[in-house]
């Protein structure tokens, strides 16, 4: 297993965000997170990405002990994220927002940078390069010179992905990528995330449009108030009557 | 069209060299004294704001503790030239270091605090400093300084008149904002930008945020005292009023002033400034009869204040001319106040 979480929990003030969370995500798979409003999914990925720290419980990666780490070290050690409200660097170029995601692959340091030693010019063509790869790959190679903020709010959600994957990550969390965007536009980013499976690399998506779920997904965790209420594979828990209950109403069908 | 075209297309790579020549060649035309101590203090100003505008305008961290710094590198100087009969060369880069090594002891902790603990937290260390100048008597002086600081000198160079000083402190400029331009537009101008727009996401690309900007207080710091030690060595005496909060206010002003993040703010900004200092010196006693430089800062807050209020881009968005000749689009994004109204929700 890629990933292990084990009995996460997080309180904010009296309110339990996430209680005794466990669930585990297989390499080269898309684990699906799904809940109603306020279930908990991005305080887990606050957590596994080290922005909250957890009260209680432990995530494993790759075998090695993640919890405590700083995000900074989470990222280096694999994982990167997106943002369900979008965290772009709006001021700078779509090209720079990929580069700036490739920053660990950087070395250039504070004073090589200032006296443009050679070799910079060389890595950040590279970077370049690679970055604008990734762009081309989510249709937005064309754009790369505009500033971020300039994006349509579409565009914006497919660089904030292409960000996250600059670093070459083993592990993606995505918050509610399709929210936002119209139905071809989610046809595509589904498209696209199976694509990233075949190339072998794991995710977990947080997402409310279910027909995207049902699609990509090779496991499903539901959360409500903050707990596991099912697990399983698609098929498995669109037929669970807890999900039903729980996450859709009583009388609505998951789609 | 075309033809426009082409001609800024010859035009552009000799503007700014010619500008250059034109500047350098100033205080040999206008011969005047006081021109040319100006420019100097501009100068010297300039550099503190240079590293002050990596800081706030960059990195997204405000100091109100820079006029500590920069009497660091001045009492550097005055005291290992005067006290220890240190070579001088060897005493500026004393001046350099002493800042950086006190800004990375401070760094830590006081960059653990957010935008207004931050900015209370750099004046109270700036303001201690300062207190340490006044008290300090053996070491420092007390209130009446430091005098008989020897001229900056290194082989048969000595820096002994003002039009010398003018060249060796606008050569420090030059070769700043070269380095600056440099460094914004790499890998670490990237994600200092990008601790700028979203601390969260520069984390989680991998951003050691709080290293960073350790690194960038250091280098402000460094800055400030390489101005302080050549101010010592420019004015060969040095006391404590010139490093007080004023100062350090003063600093504060000129950054936001020229318009953070922006390349050439640093320079516009210090220019405004001294010149409306200096404008001010000669206004105010003519309508408040009597009164001293203690009215200075009161305008100076009130402009920093009605700035923020009205444009906190600052002034060099202004003109295109003025923003990085590289830069794609100047605006209110390229120019964040430290903490103005960016969240650091976690969402
Ligand atoms: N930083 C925080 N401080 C206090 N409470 C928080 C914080 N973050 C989340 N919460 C609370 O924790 C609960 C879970 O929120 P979370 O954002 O994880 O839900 P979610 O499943 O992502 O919901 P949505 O689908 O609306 O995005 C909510 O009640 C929320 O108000
Ligand atoms: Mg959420």
């Amino acid at each position: 297993m890629l990933l292990e979480v084990q009995g996460l929990t997080k309180q904010f003030g009296g309110v339990a965000a996430v209680r005794d969370v466990g669930f585990q995500v297989a390499e080269g798979t898309i684990f699906a997170l799904i809940g109603p409003n306020g279930a908990g999914k991005t305080t887990v990925f606050n957590l596994i990405t080290g922005m909250l720290r957890p009260d209680a419980g432990s995530i494993n990666f790759s075998g090695r002990r993640l919890d405590g780490l700083k995000p900074y070290q989470i990222a280096a050690a694999g994982i990167t994220r997106t943002f369900q409200n979008l965290q772009l660097f709006g001021g700078m170029t779509v090209l720079e927002n990929v580069m700036t995601g490739a920053h660990i692959k950087g070395k250039t340091g504070f004073i090589k940078a200032m006296l443009r030693r050679p070799g910079i010019n060389a890595e950040d063509k590279q970077i370049i390069e690679h970055s604008m790869a990734l762009l081309g790959e989510v249709g937005l190679d064309g754009s790369a010179n505009l500033p971020a903020a300039a994006l349509p709010f579409g565009s914006q959600r497919l660089l904030e992905i292409a960000r996250a994957l600059a670093s070459g990550p083993r592990l993606v969390l995505l918050d509610e990528p399709a929210a936002g965007l119209n139905s071809t536009e989610t046809r595509t980013l589904a498209g696209y995330l199976k694509k990233l499976r075949n190339n072998g690399l794991t995710m977990v998506l947080v997402e409310h449009d279910m027909e995207t779920v049902m699609e990509v997904a090779d496991r499903i965790l539901v959360l409500n108030f903050g707990r596991v209420i099912a697990e399983g594979t698609p098929a498995e828990v669109q037929a669970d009557p807890k999900v039903i209950r729980a996450y859709l109403g009583e009388d609505e069908r998951i789609a | 069209m075309g033809r426009n075209k082409i001609f800024t297309k010859i035009k552009k790579p000799f503007l700014w060299p010619a500008c250059v020549v034109l500047f350098m060649a100033l205080p040999l035309v206008v011969d005047s004294n006081y021109i040319t101590s100006v420019l100097i203090v501009i100068g010297l100003y300039t550099i503190i704001v240079q590293g002050l505008g990596i800081l706030m305008g960059y990195a997204g961290q405000v100091s109100f503790g820079h006029g500590g710094f920069f009497g660091l590198g001045g009492y550097a100087v005055a005291v290992l030239t005067t006290r220890y009969d240190w070579p001088p060369v060897l005493a500026l880069l004393a001046a350099i270091a002493l800042p950086g090594l006190v800004a990375a002891g401070i760094g830590r902790p006081a960059l653990k605090l957010r935008e207004f603990y931050l900015a209370l937290g750099t004046m109270g260390f700036g303001i201690l400093i300062h207190t340490m100048f006044n008290e300090a008597g053996k070491l420092t002086g007390g209130p009446s300084g430091i005098a008989g600081i020897p001229y900056l000198s290194t082989g048969g160079l000595v820096f002994d008149s003002d039009i010398k000083f003018f060249y060796l402190v606008w050569a420090v400029v030059l070769l700043v904002l070269f380095g600056i331009n440099n460094l914004i537009r790499s890998r670490v101008g990237r994600a200092l930008r990008a601790i700028r727009e979203s601390e969260h996401a520069a984390e989680t690309a991998g951003i050691d945020t709080g290293k960073l900007k350790l690194k960038a207080f250091i280098f402000s710091a460094l800055l400030a005292g390489l101005a302080g030690g050549l101010y010592a060595f420019y004015v060969t005496f040095v006391s404590p009023a010139p490093f007080g909060f004023n100062a350090s206010v003063q600093f504060v002003l000129m950054a936001v002033v020229g318009g953070l993040g922006t390349f050439f703010g640093p320079l516009l900004g210090a220019t405004l400034v001294v010149l409306l200092g200096e404008f001010l010196r000669w206004a105010i006693p003519l309508v408040i009869p009597g009164a001293g430089g203690e009215y200075e800062i009161v305008f100076f807050g009130l402009i920093l204040v009605l700035l923020m209020i009205y444009r906190p881009e600052g002034l060099g968005t202004l003109g295109k001319i003025l923003t990085s000749p590289g830069k794609k689009k100047p605006g209110a994004a390229e120019a964040g106040i430290p903490g103005g109204g960016r969240g650091y929700e976690v969402n």
